[in-house]
Order: C-alpha cells, then sequence, then structure tokens
C-alpha cells in the first residue's frame, strides 16, 4: 500500500498510463475461472445439503407417521422407536441438566474473573485438549471410570456423565462468548452504584447475556442429541422392547432397573440404535427404520438449529426494547 | 488533608467487607466449575494411559510386536499376534486421503465467503454449514452406506471406471467390487470435516486487514491474483490450523467411517480396497471382549494411541498460533 502509493508520487506526468497497467488476458481468464470454482464451492454445499434433506424426506414417506413415533419397536411389523425416541430425550435432559451449569458459571469465570495467568491458561488448554479428544476415547473413559471402576453397569446417569464431559467445553466457551458480549459500560455502571462485582454478574451481566445463553444451550443441545460414540459403551447398546411409563414407584425393588424414569437403566438412544440396527443387520424392517430413525434425527437438528437462530433473535430484541 | 477526607467518604460509601465478601464464595464456585475441565483431562489421560500401558506391562507385549502388520487378538488360535500397524496405517491413510479431498474445497469454500460471495449467499451458506456439523456422524454413515457405497461398486465401478485405462487397472484390483473401502471412508470423512476447515480459514481470510486487499487491487491485480499472492500466503497459519483441526476431527470418527471401509485388518494395496482404522476396530471389538484380557488390552492401547495423536494435535494449534502471534 504505502509502497504503491510513494511510487505513483515519483512518477512523472504523462505517464499515468503505465500505473494502470492492465492485466493480461490470461490473468483475467484465470481470475473468471477462479470466481465460477469458488461460486461452485457454495453451490455444491447447498445442493449436497438440499439432497440429503429431500433423500430423508423422501425416505420418512411412508415410514414416520404418528405410530412409529409412538409405537414400541417390533419384530414382525414395522413397529416404532418410543422408548429409543424417550431415552433420547431422557438422557438429553439428563446431561443438559448437569452441563448447563457448570457450563454457565464456568463461562462467567473464563469471562469476568479469569486473569491472563498460567491458570487461565491451562483451563484453555483443558478446554482444548476435550473438543479434540474423538468422541469413542471419551466413551471409553466412562466404560473405565463408570462401568469398570464404580460397576455402575450401563447406565443413563452414566451417559449422561460422559456426554457432560464432551461437551462441557462447547458449553463453557459459548457461554463465555456471551458474557463477553455484554459491552463494558454495563458494567462499568454498576460498579460505579456501588454494586459487587458479584451482584453486577448475576443483575446485569448474566440477565443481558441471556439470549447468547439461550442460543448456547440450544446448540450444545443438538450436538448432545446427535452423538452416538461416547454412549455405544456407557448406556450401552441393549434395545428396550417396552416401557411402562407409569412405573414411578420408586420404592419397588426393580424400580431402579426397569422404569423409564429412572437414570440408572441402560439407555439405548436413536443414535446407538442407528448404529446397533446396522450393525447387527437384522430385521425384515431394518432400513426403514433406519431411515425413519435418521429423518427423525435430521429434523431435530433442523430444529435445534433454527431454534437456537430464532429464540436468540426474539429475546434479544425483547430484552432490548424493555 | 484534603485528599483524606474525600479518601474517608468513599470509604464510608462502601460497607465494610462482611466475611462472605472476603471468603469471595461466588468467585469460588465459578473457578470450580471452570477448572472441572482441567480435572477431567487429567482424569482421562490418567485411565487411558494406565489401560493402554497394561498391553506391555501387565500381558508382556514387545513394542517390537505392537507395531508389526499382524493382529491376530483371538486367543483361541494359533499365533497369538497384537501388531496395531493396519490400524494406525488405516487411520493415516483415510485421513490423508480425507484431507487431500476437503482441503482445497474447504478452502475455496472460505474464499468464496469471505472474498467473493454477496451477503445474500453469504446468508445462506452459513446456516447451511451450521447444519451440516449437526448432523450426526450415524447420519453420515447410514448415507455412505446405502448411496456412496453402491455408487462406488455398481456404477462407478462397473459402468465407468473400468472402462477407463488407467483408472480401470486400479479399479479391477480384488476388493472393490462391494464398494467398502479406503475410498468411500475418506469420501465420508472429507465432507464431515469440510464445516470444521471452512470455518477455522473463513475467520483467518476475515481477519486481514482490508488494506492488504485495497493495495493489492491499486497495484493492478486481478481479484483471483490478490487471492493467490497475498491472501493465502497471509492467512496461511490459519489455514494450517483448519487442516490440523480437520485432521484431528477425521482421525477420531469412528462410527461413519466404521460403516463404509469394510474393516479388514490388513494393509490396503490400493485405495479401492477395504480398510481398517484405530477407532473403527476399538468400536468394533470393544463389546466382544472381556475386561483384563489381552485383545481387550490392545484396544486400550489403541485408544492411547488416538488420545496422543489428539493431545499433539493441540499443541501443534498452539504452536503454529504463537508463531502467528510472534510473527
Amino acid at each position: 500500500m504505502t509502497v504503491g502509493a510513494s511510487t505513483a508520487q515519483r512518477v512523472p506526468d504523462g505517464s499515468h498510463q503505465s500505473l494502470h497497467r492492465k492485466a493480461s488476458r490470461g490473468s483475467i481468464l484465470a481470475d473468471r475461472a477462479a470466481t465460477v470454482a469458488l461460486w461452485g464451492t457454495g453451490v455444491f454445499v447447498l445442493l449436497l445439503l438440499g439432497a440429503i434433506i429431500a433423500h430423508f424426506a423422501i425416505a420418512a414417506v411412508g415410514v414416520v407417521s404418528p405410530g412409529f413415533v409412538l409405537d414400541d419397536p417390533s419384530d414382525t411389523v414395522l413397529g416404532g422407536i418410543l422408548p429409543i425416541l424417550w431415552n433420547s430425550i431422557y438422557i438429553l435432559a439428563l446431561t443438559m441438566l448437569i452441563a448447563v451449569p457448570i457450563g454457565i458459571l464456568g463461562g462467567i469465570y473464563m469471562a469476568e474473573y479469569a486473569s491472563d495467568n498460567a491458570l487461565t491458561n491451562a483451563i484453555r488448554f483443558a478446554e482444548e485438549s476435550i473438543s479434540s479428544v474423538p468422541s469413542i476415547v471419551v466413551g471409553l473413559f466412562g466404560l473405565i471410570l463408570f462401568v469398570d471402576t464404580f460397576h455402575m453397569g450401563f447406565t443413563a446417569l452414566g451417559g449422561s456423565l460422559a456426554l457432560t464431559m464432551f461437551n462441557l467445553p462447547l458449553m463453557t466457551r459459548l457461554a463465555e462468548q456471551a458474557l463477553r458480549a455484554v459491552p463494558q459500560e454495563e458494567r462499568s455502571a454498576s460498579l460505579a452504584l456501588g454494586a459487587t462485582k458479584w451482584q453486577t454478574i448475576r443483575h446485569v451481566v448474566v440477565p443481558l447475556a441471556i439470549p447468547g445463553l439461550v442460543t448456547a444451550v440450544i446448540l450444545t443441545a443438538g450436538r448432545v442429541f446427535g452423538e452416538a460414540a461416547v454412549l455405544l459403551f456407557t448406556s450401552g447398546t441393549g434395545t428396550p422392547a417396552h416401557y411402562d411409563f407409569s412405573f414411578i414407584n420408586f420404592n419397588a425393588p426393580s424400580w431402579a432397573m426397569t422404569s423409564p424414569w429412572s437414570p440408572f437403566r441402560p439407555a439405548t438412544t436413536l443414535s446407538v440404535y442407528i448404529w446397533k440396527l446396522n450393525s447387527e443387520g437384522l430385521g425384515a424392517f431394518k432400513n426403514q427404520i433406519v431411515d425413519g430413525s435418521a429423518a427423525i434425527l435430521i429434523a431435530m437438528v433442523l430444529t435445534f438449529n433454527l431454534g437456537a437462530r430464532l429464540i436468540g433473535r426474539v429475546l434479544t430484541r425483547r430484552l432490548t426494547a424493555a | 488533608m484534603a485528599q483524606m477526607t474525600t479518601a474517608d467518604r468513599a470509604g464510608s460509601l462502601r460497607a465494610a467487607p462482611g466475611l462472605l465478601e472476603r471468603i469471595d464464595l461466588p468467585r469460588r464456585v465459578v473457578f470450580l466449575a471452570a477448572a472441572s475441565m482441567i480435572a477431567i483431562v487429567a482424569l482421562l489421560l490418567a485411565f487411558i494411559t494406565w489401560q493402554g500401558l497394561q498391553l506391555f506391562l501387565k500381558d508382556g507385549v514387545s513394542i517390537g510386536q505392537v507395531l508389526s502388520p499382524t493382529w491376530q487378538p483371538d486367543s483361541t488360535s494359533s499365533g497369538l499376534n497384537f501388531g496395531v500397524l493396519p490400524f494406525i496405517a488405516g487411520t493415516v491413510l483415510v485421513t490423508g486421503v480425507a484431507l487431500l479431498i476437503s482441503t482445497p474445497l474447504s478452502v475455496g469454500l472460505a474464499l468464496f465467503l469471505s472474498e467473493v460471495a454477496p451477503a445474500w449467499a453469504r446468508a445462506i451458506v452459513q446456516p447451511a454449514l451450521e447444519i451440516f456439523v449437526g448432523i450426526p456422524s450415524v447420519v453420515w454413515g447410514w448415507l455412505g452406506l446405502t448411496i456412496l457405497v453402491p455408487f462406488l461398486s455398481d456404477t462407478f465401478h462397473h459402468k465407468i471406471a473400468i472402462s477407463l485405462p488407467i483408472v480401470g487397472e486400479v479399479f479391477s484390483m480384488p476388493g472393490f467390487l462391494t464398494g467398502f473401502s479406503w475410498l468411500a471412508g475418506s469420501l465420508v470423512l472429507s465432507v464431515m470435516i469440510l464445516p470444521t476447515i471452512t470455518s477455522v480459514s473463513y475467520d483467518a481470510f476475515r481477519a486481514i486487514p482490508q488494506e492488504l486487499r485495497t493495495g493489492s487491487l491499486a497495484l493492478g491485480t486481478t481479484r483471483w491474483q490478490t487471492i493467490r499472492h497475498i491472501l493465502v500466503p497471509a492467512a496461511m497459519s490459519g489455514v494450517l490450523t483448519a487442516v490440523v483441526l480437520g485432521m484431528t476431527r477425521a482421525a477420531g470418527e469412528a462410527l461413519a467411517v466404521q460403516m463404509v471401509i469394510g474393516n479388514s485388518p490388513t494393509l490396503p494395496a490400493a485405495i479401492t480396497q477395504p480398510v481398517t482404522t484405530l477407532t473403527s476396530q476399538i468400536t468394533l471389538d470393544m463389546g466382544n471382549t472381556v475386561f483384563g484380557e489381552p485383545w481387550q488390552d490392545a484396544l486400550w492401547t489403541m485408544s492411547l494411541v488416538l488420545l496422543i495423536i489428539s493431545i499433539t494435535s493441540v499443541v501443534l494449534v498452539r504452536l503454529i498460533n504463537k508463531r502467528r502471534m510472534g510473527s
């Protein structure tokens, strides 16, 4: 930039033409070709996503129906996936119950308290490490910890704890970003009024960050919902045939192992179910069930994603207008 | 003296710190929440390392044997041998080709988003990429299994590739009739890591000051020349970070790969043959083995290798970024 400018000044009058050195024909052709190729990448991604969504929309026709969602699995007819879908939602809820508070609190520390020192650096390193550890290895860690060491067996709780460990970095980082996005003036104003640091965080910063925090929760939930490798060896792959949702007698001896409300029972989720059906390859309706389950997963991913955007936008408007 | 009075008055505005304030309980709680991640990593490293070393410590298998190409873990047959080389090689090969396919595409897409696309196109493609990230790996595996694998074996293999001069030679090698192959695994992975590489390189291109672009264009270069000679070199460390992150994700992906690569524990002779990877074999065998038997210990050693790969890549990314900050 500076070099160009100084050269321009030194060029004597009358030779302006040399400044506007015309690009050669070859370089213009190359530029056109590159533009087309770069547009091509964008079009490719959109077409691919469109094709995937269309594929599952078509595959879902004739499979996904109210009965598919609300019936028990069956060996003889198409049946449904109710117990598996229930497990997915149950594990999602249990995971978020543990991960959201820890993630938001951790995000508060990273955004509001952490100074630039070795300890903060260690936390960041841990955050990046867990994010890059393969999900299957996190699942194996859960296997040693919960199944082999604590002798819990395959449980929904063990699966949720493993998922919490796996998704805590994401939740913490998104929460930190949401809190950092709150303008510094808000904090200064609150502190100037005599509020303590914690009062400022609780009554000023966190409420202002709520749209971002909600988006963080939904995005994390989307990832938890589709995860399978973490759960294979922690919550297990056994397929429940039927759940008795009226079994809420906590004192019954068999409650912990069989009630759908218990966190101490094995729980196969939708993603794990797809993998299991595929690897065992049994049943006349295998392909339809997997197609239908995958279609529901994709629909949930779309819902989580669009929901995060929509709710984030609505909350921002409402909170800033108030 | 006047200053003292002001200070005194300011002091009286604030109540004397109570016990609760001095302990600063909230600070401690939020610190514990953040520091829990250190505990998780420490525990994970300790447990996986301990389990991963059992093959050497307890079962007395030599490192030389572990690095040999023969995988014969079943104690009921003769010639017990725990060579994990085919799995390490499979992971490297499948990941490598996936990066070769995905990197140009992803960097191109990042350039499209940051340099070429008008606002409306960005507003469509970016959300699409976020949805891509959210698609579960079992769904990618299922798509690979039901669409890509049959396409490779029927349409591509039988109708196109065989009739071509050199490609035909490769594709007539044994093993490709089914479509389950190194190539299928790499193709599935290349799509899965596309959003990772794209978004990290996109951030790198966005971080380049606008002056570099205007300066270059003012010298009469075309946009492509600016991209090639100014922007790509300037964003190189960011793109490198993106590729390392994509590599980590590809090497660690388990279920999608397992569903399409054919899982044959041998070193492949061509890209058209079935292979197996570390993640794939762990997924398949872990449930069929008993805790404490050498076969399972070998699987733990393989997961230790995966852990080392991922921690190394974290350190690598940090080194790349430190160099960028330094320069």
